[in-house]
C-alpha cells in the first residue's frame, strides 16, 4: 500500500526533503532577482531615458517560456537547479524593477528636498529616506514574484526531476498513483500562501509608519 | 551676515528665474521675500543652501563664498522648513527631528535628548514623541518641520512658505510661535511667503520680488507700508495698506477717559454725576476687580441694581500701550457705543476712548510720521 505522504524512491528525498528543495529553488532566485533589481532599479530612477528600455526588455524576457529557457541553458549548466533557478530569478526581475522603481518614485517630492537641504548625501539619501519607504511597493512585487516562483519551480520537472514538488506530478504517472499530482498541487499551494503570508508579515514589522486603513490591504 | 550679490539664475530651459538680485540679509534678523507665485522666491532661498547653484554672482555667508565650503556641511550648518512640512514618514517625530544631529555623528541618545528639548520648545507635547508623521495634524506637522530644523542650532533658517497649508488659526499661532523663537534664539531667518499680512507680520526686512526676479523693494514693513516704491508693490500691498499700517503705531498715545467708567456698586448719585460731566452717552460698568462689564446707559443703571447680564456688550477691548491704533481703531469700530474700551495687560479696565479720538490720534502719528520724513529728505 501506498500513502499520501509516501515518495517513491526515486526523487531520493522525503516529503519534508522535497519541500526544502522547492522553497531552496523557488526563493533563492527571487533573493537573487532583487539583489540585482536594486541597483538596476537604481539606475533607471537616476537616468529616466534607461527605465522604458529596461522595461522592454524585461517584457520580452518574461515572455520567453522557461522551457525555451531550459533548452538554452542545458548547454552551459546542464540538468540541474542551476538551470531552473536561473530563469526564475529573471522572472523575479521583470516583477521587482519596476516595483522598485515606482516605490522609489513614489517618495514625496518635498521629502527628498528636504532630506537634500539637511545634508544628505545621494547615497545616504538612496537608502534612508527612498528605500524605506519604497518598501511596501518592494514588498507588494516580492509576493507577486515569490508565489509565481514557488509555482514555476514545477516545470523544473521537465529536465531531469529538477522540478522538487513538481517531480511527484511525473511519478504520479508513471506509478499510476493520482495522489501524488494532488499531494504536489495541495503543497506547492500550501507553500505559496505560507510564503505570501509570511512577506505580510515582514511588510507589517517594517513599516509600522504606515497608517493602518492602508496598511490593512 | 547673508550677501547675495548680483546673483542670477538662468534654468536650463531659458528661464531667467532671478534677475541680478543683491541682499543683504543681517545676522539676527527676519527677512522675508514675498511676491507673486513664479517670482523666483523659492529659487533664491535654495541658492543660499546650494540647492541651487546660481548662473552668476556670489553669495557671501559672513564674508566667505559659500562654495568654499562642502556643500552637506553648508546644509548641515542651515536648517530648511518646507511647505506641508516634508516630514520623513518612515522615522517617528523625535527620530525626525534628530535627524541633523544624527547626520554630525551624535549618538543617538544623545540626538534624541535634543529632540524632546526642541519638541518643548516649539510647543509640541512630549506624548507625541513616538507617533508617526501620519498620526499628526498639519499643524502640528509644521511644528516638527521647524523642530527638525532647529535640531542642531544651526545659525541660519530658511523657511519657504512653511505656514501656508495650514488654516488661518494655526497659521497664526505658528507664526506668533517663530517670533517667540526668534526672540529667544536670535537666528538669521529667511522667510518665504507670498501672504504679506504674513510679510508684515513677521519680516524685520521684506524684500519684495516681482515676476521675472527683479527686486522691487526692499525695507522694513513699516516703510513698505509707508513708501511703496512703485504702483507694484502699491498694488501688491492691496487696498487697505493704511489700516494696516496703523499696526505700526502704538496705542499707548491715546488719552484714555476714565470719567466714563463707573463700579458695579457705584452709587447713584455717581452714576448721575458721570452720565451727565462725562461726556460719554453710556458709562462703562467694570467689576470689583476693574475688568470690564459692559456699557449702560446712565437712565437705565439703578445704584445697587446694576444687572450684568442687561449691559451692552463691551467688544473686544484693546491692550493700552501694548497694542497698536489698529486694535483700538478695531476695538471702537466694533463697539455697539463707538467708544473702544482700553486695559492693561491683567486685562483691567485702564479708560475708555471714542472713534474721534482714535481718529485724532492716527492723524497726529501720520503727521508725526511725515515729518519724519520731510528731515529725511532735506537732509
Ligand atoms: N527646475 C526648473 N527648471 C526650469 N524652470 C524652473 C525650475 N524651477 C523653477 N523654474 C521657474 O523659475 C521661476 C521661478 O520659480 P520659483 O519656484 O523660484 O518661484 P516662486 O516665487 O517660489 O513661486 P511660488 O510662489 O509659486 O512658489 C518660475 O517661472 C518657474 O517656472
Ligand atoms: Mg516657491
Amino acid at each position: 500500500m501506498s500513502g499520501f505522504f509516501d515518495i517513491p524512491s526515486d526523487l531520493q528525498h522525503t516529503y519534508a526533503g522535497l519541500i526544502g528543495l522547492h522553497l531552496r529553488e523557488a526563493l533563492v532566485p527571487v533573493l537573487v532577482g532583487l539583489v540585482v533589481s536594486l541597483p538596476v532599479a537604481q539606475l533607471c530612477v537616476r537616468f529616466r531615458w534607461l527605465y522604458p528600455p529596461v522595461l522592454g526588455v524585461t517584457t520580452v524576457l518574461y515572455a520567453i517560456p522557461s522551457l525555451a529557457f531550459f533548452v538554452v541553458l542545458i548547454d552551459y549548466t546542464g540538468q540541474s537547479e542551476t538551470t531552473v533557478m536561473i530563469p526564475l530569478a529573471v522572472y523575479s526581475m521583470v516583477v521587482l524593477v519596476p516595483a522598485i522603481v515606482e516605490g522609489v518614485r513614489s517618495v514625496p517630492p518635498e521629502t527628498l528636498a528636504a532630506a537634500t537641504a539637511m545634508g544628505f548625501g545621494p547615497v545616504r539619501r538612496y537608502v534612508q529616506v527612498q528605500l524605506p519607504i519604497a518598501v511596501p511597493a518592494i514588498i507588494a512585487g516580492l509576493r507577486v514574484a515569490t508565489v509565481s516562483s514557488i509555482s514555476l519551480v514545477s516545470v523544473g520537472m521537465l529536465i531531469g526531476n529538477q522540478g522538487a514538488l513538481g517531480n511527484l506530478l511525473h511519478d504520479a504517472q508513471i506509478y499510476n498513483r493520482p495522489e501524488l499530482a494532488v499531494n504536489s498541487v495541495v503543497t506547492t499551494a500550501v507553500l505559496a500562501i505560507l510564503a505570501d503570508a509570511a512577506l505580510v508579515a515582514v511588510r507589517l514589522l517594517l513599516t509600522p509608519w504606515m497608517p493602518k486603513e492602508s496598511a490593512a490591504r | 551676515m547673508i550677501r547675495i550679490d548680483s546673483v542670477t539664475k538662468r534654468y536650463p530651459d531659458g528661464t531667467v528665474a532671478v534677475d541680478r538680485l543683491s541682499l543683504d540679509i543681517e545676522d539676527g534678523s527676519i527677512t522675508v521675500l514675498v511676491g507673486p507665485s513664479g517670482c523666483g522666491k523659492t529659487t533664491t532661498l535654495r541658492m543660499i543652501n546650494r540647492m541651487v547653484e546660481p548662473s552668476e554672482g556670489t553669495i557671501l555667508l559672513d564674508g566667505a563664498d559659500i562654495r568654499q565650503q562642502p556643500v552637506n556641511t553648508l546644509r548641515r550648518s542651515m536648517g530648511y522648513v518646507i511647505q506641508n512640512a516634508g516630514l520623513f514618514q518612515h522615522r517617528t517625530i523625535v527620530d525626525n527631528i534628530a535627524t541633523v544631529p544624527r547626520l554630525l555623528g551624535w549618538g543617538k541618545d544623545r540626538a534624541r535628548a535634543r529632540a524632546r528639548e526642541l519638541m518643548e520648545r516649539v510647543g509640541l507635547d512630549a506624548s507625541l514623541a513616538k507617533r508617526y508623521p501620519y498620526q499628526l495634524s498639519g499643524g502640528q506637522q509644521q511644528r516638527v518641520g521647524v523642530a527638525r530644523a532647529l535640531a542642531a542650532d544651526p545659525p541660519v533658517l530658511l523657511m519657504d512658505e512653511p505656514f501656508s497649508a495650514v488654516d488661518p488659526v494655526v497659521r497664526k499661532g505658528l507664526q506668533d510661535e517663530l517670533l517667540r523663537i526668534q526672540a529667544e534664539l536670535g537666528k538669521t531667518i529667511v522667510f518665504v511667503t507670498h501672504d504679506i499680512d504674513e510679510a508684515v507680520k513677521l519680516g524685520t526686512m521684506v524684500a519684495v520680488l516681482r515676476t521675472g526676479g527683479h527686486l522691487a523693494q526692499y525695507a522694513p514693513p513699516a516703510e513698505l507700508l509707508s513708501d511703496p516704491a512703485d504702483a507694484f508693490v502699491e498694488d501688491f500691498l492691496g487696498s487697505d495698506r493704511g489700516i494696516r499700517r496703523l499696526s505700526f503705531f502704538p496705542s499707548g498715545a491715546l488719552e484714555l477717559q476714565t470719567a466714563p467708567v463707573v463700579a458695579l456698586d457705584a452709587d447713584a448719585g455717581t452714576i448721575a454725576a458721570r452720565g451727565s460731566t462725562s461726556g460719554a452717552p453710556y458709562l462703562l460698568v467694570a467689576d470689583l476687580d476693574g475688568r470690564p462689564l459692559g456699557w449702560g446707559d446712565p437712565k437705565d443703571l439703578t445704584a445697587g441694581e446694576i444687572e450684568p447680564g442687561r449691559l451692552l456688550s463691551h467688544g473686544r477691548p484693546f491692550v493700552h500701550g501694548k497694542d497698536s491704533l489698529r486694535a483700538a481703531l478695531d476695538a471702537a469700530v466694533l463697539s455697539p457705543t463707538g467708544w473702544a474700551v482700553g486695559v492693561d495687560g491683567t486685562g483691567r479696565v485702564v479708560g475708555v476712548v471714542s472713534q474721534q479720538a482714535v481718529g485724532e490720534a492716527i492723524r497726529s502719528a501720520h503727521a508725526l510720521d511725515r515729518g519724519g520724513e520731510d528731515a529725511r529728505a532735506v537732509r
